[in-house]
């Protein structure tokens, strides 16, 4: 097929990446007849699509968030395996991301596209380590696409927290962190620094705790924030998502530090106008210099950006000779991690 | 470097009085020497890079990056010193520089060494250290931290009455080795005799209504409506003091001409109303505002506002303490002691003649026409003493002035408050429309406040942000000190110390006060 171009074969469209040949659309942010769906995350899992195709682990999570609505058929592909879908093949490898997320191998007529869905190349002791793939094009999230992101070591965040914990032993700390990825990588990298009391938990983060714990993640003795007397919060760690923190849910404890996990926090106007005070720079999204190496190491002559900052990345690419554009892709938002 | 990035760090996110003080006793109390000094002398805004100037980190940092990756970054992040702190790329693996050795390096470096001395440093540092770095050298951390809060902190960090710090504070030099080997209990106090160093005011408790004091035992002069200062003149130097213990002279020249005296006085601030020549009154508040926070002064800005002072009290005459003797003595030596001196811009605050408690009261009820802040009531045996001393000294405001008008916008609040709607905006009427006046976030009870953080959520019609844009349903009875006119706000209208006086869920947002008769209390 002389003369095919990649674009004829995958499509933006305004129900998101479609693959042609296959009928198949990656992270559709509209109901469709069959999916490919990255990770769990809001803004790529979608209920109500007909067949979806993801890693056993985002299936799971889909069936928590939306039950019997997360997929007619659910059709697990584990990483590395690869499916024939008529004239493509689809191989699902892991992004780092959170559980369970995966990049979208395909190939077609001799062509193969990478899409990255969201992806991080820092070590994250709750998931496996994203897998680089050669491709002729690879498609790429930008949420931190600039050069002031360059996330720090998380260990030294974490060491952060509980200085601020001994410094202020009278207080609660209050963590917000996004409910699936952040929040369960955060309590493990507390546990890797040695604080082995009870973590206490927002309902809402309860259901994901437990079934990140049911694939074998170990997040130490867990605890629901409701129901406990006030004072017994002092000292205390507490996780909530992002948007309980200045909520009247917080009135429950004394005096919180409000912190937050997540790679907005390294400008310090966003975490300013979140009321944070004690801002934690934890980011489940590749940094400026983790987008670039990537970029580099795929070896793609063609970079298609999906979400975030997509102007900074586009110029930095065709500076290196890379055929770059912005996709431009309705419904994705910046996620809070 | 490192525990003075972290302290900043963590101070600019850090909204809460007590906590800010806890950040900064525990850095004082684990910091070496010097670097505690000069972080101090940072925090106390007595460092100087005069050639350090922003313009040489605009260009550092353009050389970071490409014109097109600079320009969307800094547009993004908003602040230049943070923009060129993230975008910086290390080269080699430079060794952290310490404290002590970007200030005393700095303070001797000349023009042309300032940016290869600030471009090796940030190789060292990390992001957190390298905005540290630039902002201490740009100067201005503007972390929310006063003067008077580090010396505040400083006391809780060593135990010691921040009375005391301020007394020797302006005798004591960066990086103030003297001071701390005295608070950590390994040296003198610091010799401050022949300085004309800050001595800690004596302040008055509220008087609200009146009480059973017998008005024999009292001094009753007028609350001028200026700001308290004290006047320090010895060995040939001399200071103007706020009451903050910030040394203001360098705005005030005028005032410090007529300190050609030795001794301490405390008294008024004031500026002459030079549109009725004639008058003896001063000019009011908003005139002495055109002088406040100025580094220099025009010589416009001396003549049509001219300052002065009423002085109150006595501390010291020549070498003389005379804060021990009872306030009629010290009265008698300032009378002594003004006439002595004889400059017609240090005057004697007049003693009211108040021999029962209606006299008092009139004089009081006189207050706003007079253009008084209040009376002051002083008891005749009391000495000088440090702070509010309970039944020493009263202050008698005159009554606030108070309006009704309509909540506009609700802003949460921070630490304790930050999940409460608590920092109102209130409007009165122009026409059909509210216009904003004021800003109140405080003058009401916890049950009232748990009330309106309800109300605020169940009439929202807008959000940006932490604020929401409200119903314009609900009254507030807004009680302040006075107002102004001011070309700041819309209103075109500013007032002073508002607060919410009473929540009026009774009375319909239609008669809330209209712009006009606020006007007419101006
Ligand atoms: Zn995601
Ligand atoms: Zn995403």
């Amino acid at each position: 097929m002389a003369g095919l171009r990649p674009e004829d074969w995958l499509k933006a469209t305004e129900r998101g990446l479609w693959c042609a040949p296959a009928d198949l659309y990656i992270d559709p942010v509209r109901a469709v007849e069959r999916a490919v769906v990255t990770h769990g995350h809001a803004d790529h899992a979608r209920p109500g699509n007909g067949r979806v195709l993801a890693t056993p682990e985002t299936l799971a999570i889909m069936r928590a968030r939306y039950g019997d609505a997360a997929a007619r058929q659910a059709q697990p592909l584990a990483y590395g395996e690869t499916l024939d879908l008529g004239a493509v093949t689809v191989r699902l490898v892991p992004a780092g991301h959170v559980l369970g997320s995966a990049q979208v191998v395909l190939e077609h007529a001799g062509q193969r596209i990478v899409v990255s869905g969201d992806y991080k190349r820092r070590r994250d002791p709750t998931c496996p380590a994203f897998e680089p793939v050669a491709c002729d094009v690879f498609v790429t999230e930008a949420t931190f696409a600039l050069p002031v992101f360059r996330h720090p070591d998380d260990a030294g965040e974490i060491a952060s927290l509980l200085a601020s914990v001994a410094l202020f032993p009278e207080r609660a700390h209050l963590v917000g962190a996004y409910g699936l990825g952040k929040a369960q990588r955060t309590i493990r990298l507390i546990r890797e620094a040695g604080w082995d009391r009870p973590l206490y938990l927002h309902g809402a983060l309860q259901a994901l705790c437990d079934l990140y714990e049911a694939h074998g993640i170990d997040l130490g003795p867990l605890e629901p924030a409701a129901g406990r007397d006030r004072a017994a919060f002092a000292g205390e760690i507490v996780l909530a998502p992002p948007g309980s923190l200045s909520d009247r849910w917080s009135r429950r404890l004394p005096d919180p530090v409000t912190a937050m996990a997540s790679g907005w926090m390294r400008v310090r106007q966003r975490a300013k106008q979140r009321g944070v005070e004690l801002p934690l720079i934890i980011s489940d999204h590749a940094d400026w210099d983790e987008l670039t190496a990537t970029l580099q190491e795929v070896g793609a002559p063609e970079v298609w950006v999906t979400h975030g900052r997509e102007e900074a990345l586009v110029h930095w690419a065709a500076g290196r000779g890379i055929r770059a554009r912005a996709l431009s892709l309705i419904g994705r938002e910046d996620e809070d991690d | 470097m490192k525990a003075f990035a972290a302290l900043l760090d963590r101070l600019v996110y850090t909204p809460s009085r007590n906590a800010k003080l806890r950040l900064l006793a525990d850095y004082f109390r684990r910091t070496p020497d010097p670097d505690r000094g000069w972080a101090l002398a940072a925090l106390t805004g007595s460092l100087d890079f005069p050639n350090a100037k922003a313009g040489a980190i605009r260009e550092l940092a353009r050389e970071q990056t490409d014109e097109v990756l600079f320009a969307l970054s800094y547009d993004y992040v908003g602040d230049l010193a943070e923009t060129t702190a993230l975008l910086w790329q290390t080269q080699g693996d430079a060794e952290a520089p310490g404290l002590a050795d970007v200030v005393e390096t700095l303070r001797q470096a000349g023009r042309t060494e300032v940016r290869g001395l600030v471009s090796g440093w940030l190789d060292g540092l990390d992001a957190t250290g390298r905005w540290a770095l630039l902002k201490l050298i740009t100067g201005g951390l503007r972390i929310g931290v006063s003067a008077r809060l580090a010396r505040v902190a400083l006391g809780q960090a060593f135990d010691t009455a921040v009375e005391e710090i301020e007394e020797i504070w302006h005798a004591v030099d960066p990086p103030y080795g003297a001071l701390f080997a005295w608070l950590a209990g390994d040296g003198d106090k610091p010799d401050v005799a022949g300085r004309p160093t800050f001595r800690p005011f004596m302040l008055a408790h509220p008087l609200e209504e009146r009480t059973d004091l017998d008005p024999a035992d009292w001094l009753v002069e007028w609350k001028w409506d200026g700001i308290r200062v004290q006047l320090a003149a010895r060995g040939g130097e001399r200071r103007l003091y706020s009451r903050t213990g910030d040394d203001i002279s360098a705005a005030f020249p005028d005032v410090l001409a007529a300190m050609d005296f030795d001794g301490v006085l405390d008294g008024e601030l004031l500026v002459r109303d030079t549109a009725d020549p004639a008058s003896a009154d001063p000019a009011a508040f908003n005139a002495l505002q055109q002088r406040l926070n100025r580094k220099t002064v025009s010589k416009k800005m001396l003549a049509g506002h001219p300052a002065y002072v009423v002085a109150y009290d006595i501390l010291f005459d020549g070498a003389a303490d005379l804060r021990g003797l009872p306030l009629e003595q010290r009265r008698r030596r300032l009378e002594a002691f003004v006439a002595g001196h004889g400059h017609p811009d240090i005057e004697l605050s007049a003693l009211l003649d108040a021999p029962d408690w209606e006299s008092v009261a009139a004089l009081q009820a006189e207050a706003r026409r007079l253009g008084r802040e209040g009376l002051m009531l002083k008891r005749r045996d009391s000495r000088y003493e440090p702070g509010r001393k309970t039944g020493l000294w009263f202050k008698w405001k005159r009554d606030p002035l108070t309006a009704d008008a309509v909540l506009m916008y609700a802003q949460r609040g921070h630490g304790k408050r930050s999940s409460f709607y608590s920092d109102y905006t209130f409007g009165v009427w122009r026409g059909g429309e509210l216009v904003p006046v004021g800003k109140a976030y405080f003058g009401f009870t916890d049950a009232e406040l748990a009330q309106l953080d309800k109300w605020v959520r169940n009439h929202t019609v807008n959000r940006f942000g932490p604020v929401r844009e409200v119903e314009k349903r609900l009254v507030f009875e807004v009680a302040f000190d006075s107002i102004h006119a001011s070309s700041r706000h819309k209103s075109g209208l500013a007032m002073r110390f508002p607060r919410i006086g009473r929540i009026r869920w009774d009375k319909p947002a239609e008669e809330a006060d209209r712009i006009e008769a606020l006007e007419a209390m101006l």
